[in-house]
Parts: C-alpha cells; sequence; structure tokens
C-alpha cells in the first residue's frame, strides 16, 4: 500500500484496544483454542464478506450469498455420497468441491446477467435468488437433513495446519488474492471505476458488463465455497439453515471495514479487519457473560458508528 | 391526479383477477368465506408494512427493519394483553414508532444511508424483542379482549384486522394524493437535492416516512400476537424482503420518485395470493409440491414480474 | 437614489481554511437586470450561494431590501423573495410538469388537501407565458431538456419574486427560446423584478444586462455599467491584463495552426443517419485538420458525435476508415479504432470521481498497459509522469484523487486520457466550456500541438471565436443536417452566423 488508509488505520487501533482488553478482562483469552475457535467462526463471514465488498465496490448488493450456501452445500454431500462418488473417491472429492462451485458460479452469472444486461436494479436481482434459492435447496435434498462421514471433505471444516482451522487459512488465502486483484489487475481498475462512474467508464472502453457480472460470479463462488466449508465443519447439511442472515454479516463486515454503498471503493483488507472485530466484539461480550442479544444490539451500534464515520464523503 | 388503474400500474389489477378468476374456477373452496376470511386475516399483517415501505422506497429510501419491528412489537403486545386492547394496541405501535424514530434519527438526522441504518435497527430489535421476552415466544392473555382483534370477524367474513389495514391504505393514499407531506416525499425520492433546494420540508418527509414505516411494522406485529396468539420474537425474518417484493410487483421504482399506494397493496395481495393457490393446489392432490417448492415459485413469480418491468418499464423516462 | 435591494458587503467564506472568497460584494438595483462574471473558481458560485442560503458566510453583510438579513436555507432564501434557478436543473424529473410547478407552494383546499385543478390552471399561465404547448399531466422528464429548462425558470417567475437568480439559464436552450427567455426577462424587469443573470456567453449579457459585476481570485473587482464597457475590457477585467495585451495576442491559442498540406482521410461519414436527431452526416476529416462542428443547439452537433463514436446505432449511411467500411457498435470498438471523445459533460461523462488521477488519467489506455490482465504499473506511472509535465496539470500527486481537482485540472487529466491512447481522430465536444480562461488557453495550445504532429481533430463549440480561429474547415449543422462547409482562412463571425441560421431556406 502506497498510502495507508486513514479509516483502516482507525479500524486497526480499534481491534488493537479490543484486544488489549481482552487481554485484560477475558480469561484464558491468550491460548491457541481462543484463537482456533475465532478463526473458524469468522472464516466463512470473512470469505463472503470478500465477495460482498467487490459486489458493493460496483455500486450493486448481493442479497443471495447465504441461499448460494445453501444450494453449493446441499450439492456437495448428494454427490460424494452418490454410488459413483463411492466407487472413485478421489475424483469423488474433486467433484463435491468443484460441482457444487460451478453452480454457485452459475448463480452468480444470474444475477449479474439480470444486472448487467437487463438493467434490474440489484437488490431486486438477487433477491430472486434470495427467496428461491434456499427452496431450490430444499428441494434438491427433500427438505432433508443429511449427514455423513466423510474425513477427507471434513478436513475443509476441522483441519488444522500450523495449528490454525483450514477454513482461517482459506480465509486469509482468498483476501489476499483477490486484494491482489483488485489492486493489480484490469478488472480490479475497471471494477473501481464502474462503482465509481459507470457512464464514463462506458465511454472509456470499459467493458462495464463483463465487469458486472464477473463480480457477481466472484461473490456467488466465494459463498459457495463457504458453503462447503460450513457443511464440512458440521458433517451435516441442512439447506434450511446453512448461510442464513450471511448476507447481513457480509454486508456489516464490509461496511465496517470501509466499503461505502455508492460504490467505487474496494477495501478488501478492511472488509477482513471489519469481519474479525464484529466476531472479537461478539466473542468478548459471550465470554464475559453479557447475553447474545445483547451482542445483536451492539453490532448494530458498531454499524451505526461505522457508517456514521464514512459519512460525509458522499451521500 | 386521479388514476387508481393509471397506465403502467394496471398489469398488477389485471394479474390480481385472473389469478382470483382462475382460483374460482378451479378450485371449489376458493371462494368460500373460510378462505376468504383467512387470506385476509393472514395478508392484512403484509398489506400494512407493504404500504409503509411503499412510503419509504418512494422517497428512495428502505427500510429492512420492518420484520423484527413487528417480532417485537408482537413481544410488547403480548406482555401489554391484560390490560387489553386499548393499551396493547397503542403500546405495540409505540414500540413500532420507536424502531421509526431511531431510523428516522440516523437518516434524517445523521444523514446515514439508509440501507445500514435500518439493517442497524433490524438487528437491534431483534436483540431487544429476545432481550424483553427471554428468548421465548410471549403467550397472550386469553382472557382480555386482545385476540379479538385477530380473531374476531364482521359478518363472519371480514377480519378486523384488513378493516385496520384499509384504514392505513386510505390513510397513506391520501397523504401521497393530495397533501405537500406527501408529493415532497415523491420528490425527494426523485431528485433529493432538487427537493431542499426548492424550499421542501424535506426532513420533516424524511422523519415522517420512517416514522409511518415503523408505525405500520408494529401494526403488523400486533396483528401477529393478537391473531396467532402470541408475541413471536423469532418471527417477521424476511417480512422485509417480503414487502420490498411486493411494492416491487406493485410498479413503484427502487430508485423512488414514483409508486402507487393501491398497486403496493395489489402486489402485497398478489405474493399472498400465490401461495394460496398453491395450497389448493396441493389440495386437490392431483400432483403434490412440497413447501420447499413454494419460496421457489414465488422466486420465479418475482422473476417474471420484473422481466416484464425490465420490458416495459424502461423507455418510459429519457435520461 | 434609493437604497439598492440587495447589497452584499465584504463577504468572505473558505472551505477547510481553503478561501474561495475573501471580499466578495454585490449591489443590485430594484428593476435591474445584473450579471456577476469571473473565470472558473473566481468565487461567482459561492457568492450566489451564500445569496440563496445553501452556503453560510464567514463573515461580511448582506443587506436585503434596506433591512441586515440572514438566509439560512433556501427555503429563507425564497421566503425572502428571491428565487433561484440552478445551472444544473433542480426539478423532479419523475414527477408531473404540474407537480414541478407547485411543489412547496401547492394550491390548497378548504381541508388543506391540494387542490389539483387550481394547480393545473396555475400551471398552464405559466406555460402560456413562455409560449409551451404540452400536457402538463406528463413527467417532466419526458420531455427535452430546453423544455425543463423552460419549466424550471416558469417555476420560478411564478413565484413572484422580488430577486431572481438565473444561473447559467441559456446552457440547454437554442436561439427561438433564447429569445424567449430574453423576453420573459425583460418582462418581469418592467415590473420592477431584479433579475442576477450568469453567464459564460458574454454576448447574452451584453444583451440582456444593467449591469456587471466582475469577481478575480474571490474578490469583486469591479462592479460597472453594460454600456460603458466593451466585451474586450470586460475579459480584461476578469483575467486582470490590459485589453491591449489579448487584443494583441488574438482571442483564443488555437489561432495560427498549420494546415498539413493534403493530409489522409481518416474517417469519412457519408449521410450517416441515427434517428430524428441526427438525419443526414456528411464528414471528412483529414489528419492534421480541425474541422469546427458549428450549429445551434439541437442541430445535431453531439449527435454526430455520439454516431461516430459508436454510442449511437446508425440505421442508415455509411461510415469509412482508411477506405474500408466499418462499424463501431459501441465505445469500446470505438476506441480501439483508434478513435477518442472528449465529451461536454465532464462530472457525470468524465471523471470518476474517487479514482486518483494517474488512474484517471490511463484508463483508456489499460488493455494497452496490462499484460495478462496485469496493469504494468510503472509503466502506467511513467507515462502518467510524462503527461502531467508535458500539459502543466495542477496537482499534489498523481495518487491524488481527481474529485480535489479544479475544473480545468480535471479537464486537462480528461484530455490527457484521450491524448494517452494517440488516437487518430480525437472529438472534442465543447472542450473548454466550464473552464477558466486560463487553462481554456492552456487545453487550445494542446490540441493544437498534437494536429500538427498528425493528429485530426472534430471541434464542436458554440464559441465562434474557437471555431473561426481554431478551425481549417467549419461544417455546419442544420436540423440533424449537414449543410455547409466553410473554409479558412477568411471565414467570418457573420457568415458563421447566417450559415448557421439559414434555417428555412435549405
Amino acid at each position: 500500500m502506497t498510502r495507508l488508509d486513514p479509516r483502516l488505520a482507525g479500524l486497526l487501533v480499534a481491534l488493537a484496544a479490543l484486544l488489549v482488553l481482552n487481554v485484560a478482562i477475558t480469561p484464558n483469552f491468550l491460548n491457541m483454542q481462543t484463537l482456533a475457535v475465532n478463526a473458524s467462526q469468522v472464516a466463512t463471514i470473512a470469505i463472503v464478506a470478500v465477495g460482498m465488498t467487490l459486489v458493493i465496490a460496483s455500486g450493486g448488493i448481493d442479497l443471495s450469498v447465504g441461499s448460494v450456501m445453501a444450494v453449493a452445500g446441499a450439492l456437495a454431500p448428494m454427490i460424494f455420497l452418490s454410488g459413483w462418488a463411492v466407487a472413485n473417491p478421489g475424483l469423488g472429492l474433486v467433484a463435491s468441491i468443484v460441482l457444487p462451485l460451478l453452480a454457485a458460479a452459475a448463480c452468480g452469472l444470474f444475477n449479474g446477467v439480470l444486472i448487467a444486461h437487463l438493467g434490474v436494479q440489484p437488490i431486486i436481482a438477487t433477491l430472486i435468488f434470495f427467496i428461491s434459492g434456499r427452496g431450490i435447496a430444499q428441494v434438491l435434498t427433500n427438505g432433508q437433513l443429511q449427514t455423513f462421514t466423510n474425513p477427507d471433505f471434513t478436513w475443509l471444516g476441522t483441519g488444522r495446519i500450523l495449528g490454525l482451522p483450514v477454513q482461517g487459512w482459506i480465509a486469509l488465502a482468498v483476501t489476499v488474492v483477490i486484494a491482489l486483484v483488485v489492486r493489480r489487475t484490469i478488472y480490479g481498475r475497471y471494477l473501481l471505476s464502474v462503482g465509481g462512474n459507470e457512464r464514463a467508464s462506458v465511454l472509456a472502453g470499459a467493458p462495464v458488463a463483463r465487469v458486472k457480472i464477473a463480480t457477481y460470479v466472484i461473490a456467488a463462488t466465494l459463498a459457495g465455497l463457504a458453503g462447503l466449508i460450513v457443511v464440512a465443519q458440521n458433517s451435516a447439511s441442512d439447506a434450511a439453515r446453512i448461510g442464513q442472515l450471511m448476507e447481513l454479516d457480509a454486508i456489516a463486515a464490509a461496511v465496517v471495514g470501509g466499503a461505502a454503498l455508492s460504490g467505487g471503493r474496494a477495501p478488501i483488507l478492511g472488509t477482513l479487519l471489519g469481519a474479525i472485530f464484529i466476531q472479537l466484539m461478539g466473542y468478548t461480550l459471550i465470554a464475559n457473560g453479557i447475553s447474545d442479544e445483547m451482542t445483536l444490539i451492539v453490532t448494530a451500534a458498531i454499524i451505526a458508528v461505522a457508517v456514521w464515520l464514512q459519512r460525509g464523503r458522499r451521500v | 391526479m386521479p388514476g387508481v388503474l393509471r397506465q403502467g400500474h394496471l398489469s398488477v389489477w389485471v394479474a390480481l383477477a385472473v389469478l382470483i378468476l382462475f382460483g374460482v374456477l378451479r378450485y371449489d373452496n376458493f371462494a368460500s368465506a373460510y378462505n376468504l376470511s383467512s387470506f385476509l386475516g393472514y395478508n392484512s399483517m403484509f398489506v400494512v408494512i407493504s404500504v409503509g415501505m411503499c412510503l419509504v422506497i418512494m422517497t428512495g429510501g428502505i427500510d429492512l427493519s420492518v420484520g423484527t419491528v413487528a417480532a417485537l412489537a408482537s413481544v410488547v403486545a403480548a406482555m401489554l394483553s391484560p390490560q387489553g386492547l386499548i393499551v396493547a394496541l397503542p403500546g405495540g405501535v409505540a414500540a413500532g414508532l420507536l424502531a421509526g424514530a431511531l431510523n428516522a434519527g440516523m437518516i434524517a438526522g445523521l444523514r446515514l444511508p439508509p440501507f445500514m441504518a435500518t439493517l442497524a435497527t433490524m438487528l437491534a430489535a431483534k436483540g431487544a424483542a429476545l432481550s424483553l421476552s427471554d428468548n421465548r415466544t410471549v403467550p397472550v392473555d386469553w382472557a382480555s379482549d386482545f385476540t379479538a382483534l385477530g380473531m374476531n370477524k364482521v359478518a363472519n367474513l371480514l377480519p378486523w384486522t384488513i378493516l385496520v389495514a384499509l384504514v392505513v391504505v386510505v390513510f397513506a393514499w391520501v397523504v401521497v394524493q393530495r397533501t405537500s407531506l406527501g408529493r415532497t416525499v415523491l420528490a425527494i425520492g426523485g431528485n433529493a437535492e432538487a427537493a431542499h433546494l426548492m424550499g421542501l420540508k424535506t426532513r420533516r418527509a424524511e422523519v415522517f416516512v420512517y416514522l409511518f414505516s415503523g408505525a405500520c411494522a408494529g401494526l403488523a406485529g400486533v396483528f401477529l400476537a393478537s391473531g396467532y396468539g402470541a408475541g413471536q420474537p423469532l418471527e417477521g425474518a424476511g417480512w422485509e424482503l417480503a414487502a420490498i417484493a411486493a411494492v416491487v410487483v406493485g410498479g413503484t421504482l427502487l430508485t423512488g420518485g414514483m409508486g402507487s399506494v393501491p398497486a403496493t397493496v395489489a402486489g402485497a395481495l398478489l405474493f399472498g395470493l400465490v401461495f394460496n393457490l398453491l395450497n389448493f393446489e396441493n389440495g386437490r392432490g392431483t400432483f403434490s409440491l412440497s413447501a420447499d417448492w413454494q419460496s421457489v415459485i414465488r422466486g420465479l413469480f418475482l422473476l417474471i414480474v420484473i422481466l416484464l418491468q425490465a420490458r416495459l418499464g424502461r423507455p418510459a423516462l429519457k435520461s | 437614489m434609493t437604497e439598492p435591494l440587495l447589497q452584499m458587503t465584504g463577504i468572505t467564506k473558505a472551505f477547510g481554511g481553503v478561501p474561495a472568497l475573501a471580499e466578495g460584494n454585490l449591489s443590485i438595483l430594484a428593476g435591474e437586470v445584473h450579471s456577476v462574471v469571473g473565470q472558473n473558481g473566481a468565487g461567482k458560485s459561492t457568492l450566489i450561494k451564500i445569496l440563496t442560503g445553501v452556503y453560510r458566510r464567514d463573515g461580511g453583510t448582506v443587506r436585503w431590501q434596506g433591512r441586515e438579513v440572514d438566509l439560512r436555507s433556501p427555503r429563507e432564501a425564497q421566503a425572502a423573495g428571491i428565487a433561484t434557478i440552478y445551472q444544473e436543473l433542480t426539478l423532479v424529473p419523475q414527477r408531473t410538469v404540474i407537480e414541478n410547478i407547485v411543489l412547496g407552494y401547492e394550491p390548497k383546499t378548504r381541508f388543506g388537501m391540494i387542490d389539483w385543478k387550481a394547480a393545473e390552471a396555475r400551471t398552464r399561465a405559466v406555460l402560456d407565458r413562455f409560449g409551451i404547448d404540452i400536457d402538463p399531466h406528463r413527467p417532466l422528464g419526458s420531455f427535452p431538456t430546453a423544455i425543463q429548462q423552460l419549466v424550471a425558470i416558469g417555476r420560478a417567475a411564478s413565484m413572484e419574486a422580488k430577486l431572481l437568480i438565473m444561473d447559467e439559464p441559456t446552457s440547454s436552450l437554442d436561439e427561438r427560446e433564447v429569445g424567449v427567455l430574453f423576453g420573459v426577462i425583460r418582462a418581469l424587469k418592467a415590473q420592477g423584478t431584479s433579475v442576477l443573470y450568469i453567464s459564460h456567453f458574454l454576448d447574452e449579457i451584453f444583451d440582456v444586462c444593467d449591469g456587471v459585476t466582475t469577481l478575480r481570485d474571490g474578490r469583486t473587482v469591479g462592479s460597472a455599467r453594460v454600456a460603458e464597457l466593451t466585451k474586450l475590457d470586460l475579459i480584461a477585467l476578469m483575467l486582470g491584463r490590459s485589453a491591449e495585451d489579448i487584443r494583441r495576442a488574438g482571442m483564443t491559442e488555437l489561432a495560427g495552426s498549420a494546415r498539413a498540406a493534403g493530409g489522409e482521410t481518416v474517417l469519412a461519414a457519408e449521410g450517416l443517419t441515427t434517428g430524428r436527431r441526427l438525419r443526414h452526416l456528411d464528414l471528412t476529416l483529414r489528419a492534421g485538420e480541425i474541422v469546427g462542428l458549428a450549429g445551434l443547439l439541437g442541430s445535431g452537433r453531439t449527435e454526430a458525435a455520439r454516431a461516430l463514436f459508436g454510442m449511437d446505432r446508425p440505421t442508415g449511411g455509411a461510415l469509412r476508415m482508411g477506405g474500408k467500411a466499418v462499424s463501431l457498435s459501441n465505445p469500446r470498438a470505438a476506441i480501439a479504432a483508434g478513435l477518442a471523445f472528449l465529451t461536454e459533460d465532464r462530472k457525470t461523462e468524465g471523471i470518476i470521481p474517487d479514482l486518483s488521477v494517474r488512474e484517471n488519467l490511463t484508463l483508456a489506455l489499460l488493455p494497452r498497459l496490462s499484460r495478462m490482465g496485469v496493469v504494468d504499473e510503472a509503466r502506467e506511472r511513467r507515462i502518467v509522469e510524462g503527461f502531467i509535465k508535458a500539459i502543466g496539470i495542477k496537482a499534489a500527486h498523481m495518487d491524488q484523487p481527481i474529485r480535489e481537482l479544479s475544473g480545468g485540472n480535471q479537464q486537462k487529466v480528461l484530455l490527457g486520457r484521450w491524448l494517452a491512447i494517440e488516437p487518430k481522430l480525437l472529438i472534442l465536444d465543447e472542450p473548454t466550456r466550464g473552464v477558466d480562461v486560463g487553462a481554456k488557453r492552456e487545453i487550445q495550445a494542446i490540441i493544437r500541438q498534437r494536429v500538427e504532429q498528425g493528429c485530426a481533430v472534430l471541434l464542436i463549440s458554440s464559441e465562434f471565436e474557437e471555431l473561426i480561429e481554431g478551425a481549417h474547415d467549419i461544417v455546419v449543422m442544420q436540423d440533424g443536417r449537414t449543410t455547409t462547409r466553410l473554409s479558412n482562412p477568411g471565414v467570418t463571425e457573420d457568415q458563421l452566423i447566417h450559415a448557421m441560421a439559414a434555417g428555412g431556406a435549405a
């Protein structure tokens, strides 16, 4: 980074303060277990939120991420529990990861085409999958809970590398890769320009429709990945519950991280920090005996404050 | 400016008429008093919140908090139900107004984007509902007159709730059509800066729509508690999106500046009707669609409406 | 004489520590049409926004009708009798014409409800006064910009204000409509209403104004009767130079670009048609040549540029490059073919406000700056560095967000965006509009330099000087058709006006 965004710096300070507070008041805060618990809880939110940040940067919003998680999460066990996959465990495992991701990408393609080619407002276009995506997942699974034991697959959600949960590493990798994409690639540049001023971008030769579609495809694919992780974590797939309210968590993380709903900014690193901040705040409250309900209210206040801090830039 | 049936809103009325006709012709008990009254009773909640949402959307805003605010109001009303309807009804509405005031303060006062401000209120209201109810459903006092609102019917046909909802609808319609406040609401959505420079009282109008939407959500919560005998802190998930969908189906653009209260009501009823017809279709037993299909079909329905709007609606305005 | 209607004295205003107004004085008499002139950044719009209650002043006094006042919002200013028509259309396009006329001042019935019948009657009276015959029940946005502009003026005029402020009211009006507007202004004046008339078109000021106040660098540097001034005096006052200097230098920097002999044809349009607004475009653009495109508003000038740049799909005619027929289906294709288009509207069609000077400048160049989708930032920085020096962009550094730059510097960055792709043809739509006089000359010099290096330029301009001194040939358009081609040297302003107005004869 050539210049450290003051908002990112503020978030870092807040995060550091929260850490210091926890070291002081929360019993057993400084151990590997605490880190692992928090990392595994925040990972899926962070992964989805990174995709959401791209969508928000394009000037859009994606309400369908939770439903897309459910679709991917419902598909994976269906694939590796099928007769074919049992006969070919290696290929089956690969298929049970790749195919759900492709299905998720297809959902993103659908959103993107509605938005980029038919001019449907993002909130409405993604509302369709928000409403029906989970239904599709439930129809696929007949509304049944699918439980399974497949250690290779569940490694995604329960494995450890260097003491940290696998999904934590995945979230980190996703953040770094997407941050580089935004900063270094022509897609990233076009994304910010389309979100900043769409008309001017068209006139400067930016392939606006392609950029938008790619953005929704990336967001949906990341949501699909998060869906797989949730299923792996639970060794069970419950289409009715996977990714519920995820769209709100992801939007909250992105906004706390410094994304502006008006588009044109994609602070990917901020999004990761935003997700961690919300997670850690919740953990702090619960570990110190404050109820779940209060956590919701505090989260609400954090969001309001974060948005208030950005106000005045542009309405 | 007359025009319940103004061009552009016409399609939603036609669709409503066609679906009703279809239902009447295909299913024996569709036109029965029982079906009509239970349909109206259930959907009066959605009509009310959709009308509140409609005014918010006319200003170019959005209110994501209506679902959890309704849940909060249902808890408050259920807790007050021993004092009777005369206390519980205003109490529930007051809870909604309070949430609306929070939204209005953040949006009109602190100038936060409506999407984020109401998202925060959504979470806060859920937290408040859960902590008031201790995370359980709150049974109403059956001995008081509280449940009369949700369960009694006029002439054994029209639930009281739909009549109250009708009053809200007429109020909103008159405000939009015939008052400066209503025209200011539309002007803000059309061009907020222009409205300010034209010397309109824009803050007042913004405060009004969020208070109104909050009150509507509160009222829907009272309907919920009264009609189903309990305050339900976890109900209301997704209601905001159902309300948005109803507004969109009613032909109101999310960018604001346009819209119709009656068409929004039609949109809300249309959405409810799709559900109702599916239940009848399942009841006939020729083929059975599980409950899971209902949301798929609702989504499909929304898709069709959006595609139609994308085709018909776009050339309406030159940029 | 009695005390003026409005007397603003020693007004100061700073934004974030940067002074926008150091000493603003303005005095307007009752029943006078007055103008405020100055370069961009001179403090004109700040002074007016203080008067209309949009900004609060830091210091100074405002006397209105003989009393000291403090107008804190547009509503208070309107209540005091100051009505404003802003440069950007500040009406509500989705709402009907009636609503746009009466919003905020709706006639009421006894029960406090809006009386739509009375509202319609009032609207019709306003429209009649301007000779506009339209259905007032239709959304305002469904009418052409000129009508919308007249409705905005009608709304303000119907408020029976004592002072009517018009900020660039003619920017989207054609000659006839300007005539109607001037008629209304004179009628208002006869009724004793004062008008504050702001325009970049100095000719209009000499047409319609009585007094003029000049601002430079945030200070009022002069106030005079228009009858006592020449146009050159006024320009000299705005620039802070002597009239003699300017006369010697010529009015624009485009003057005197040598014509490259027989440059090859870059692009030719033969009978190009895209619809009602562009019916027949014949145009040949050669390397090293500036072709000016003249015409009244609505004559199809901008539509011609849009058609050449692939923004509107042709319905007839042909486009040839290097002798071969081509079809440019979108701006992306046009850019790939070597075209560049600097649009008229910098804010909505030009800058990406949050992106840096660097990112804005290389936006069109990106495909050539990247390999496998990755942008070569080192090369990008070298290129931007070069342009900042070559065209004199004043920015703190190349990573500064473009929104923080002045209008003239933003325009230079956008010009740099197009020069960077080394276009064969550069289409410029009002390249110096809304840019202060200093930057204007610099921009003109850059264009001239490019032409000398062999670039073809299509210059759309409303300024006769810019066309007559700058263009080798001037093509005149009327009603969506190209009608006349005038060749320099030797074109006079009279000739040009004649060709543009020849109207019915053709």
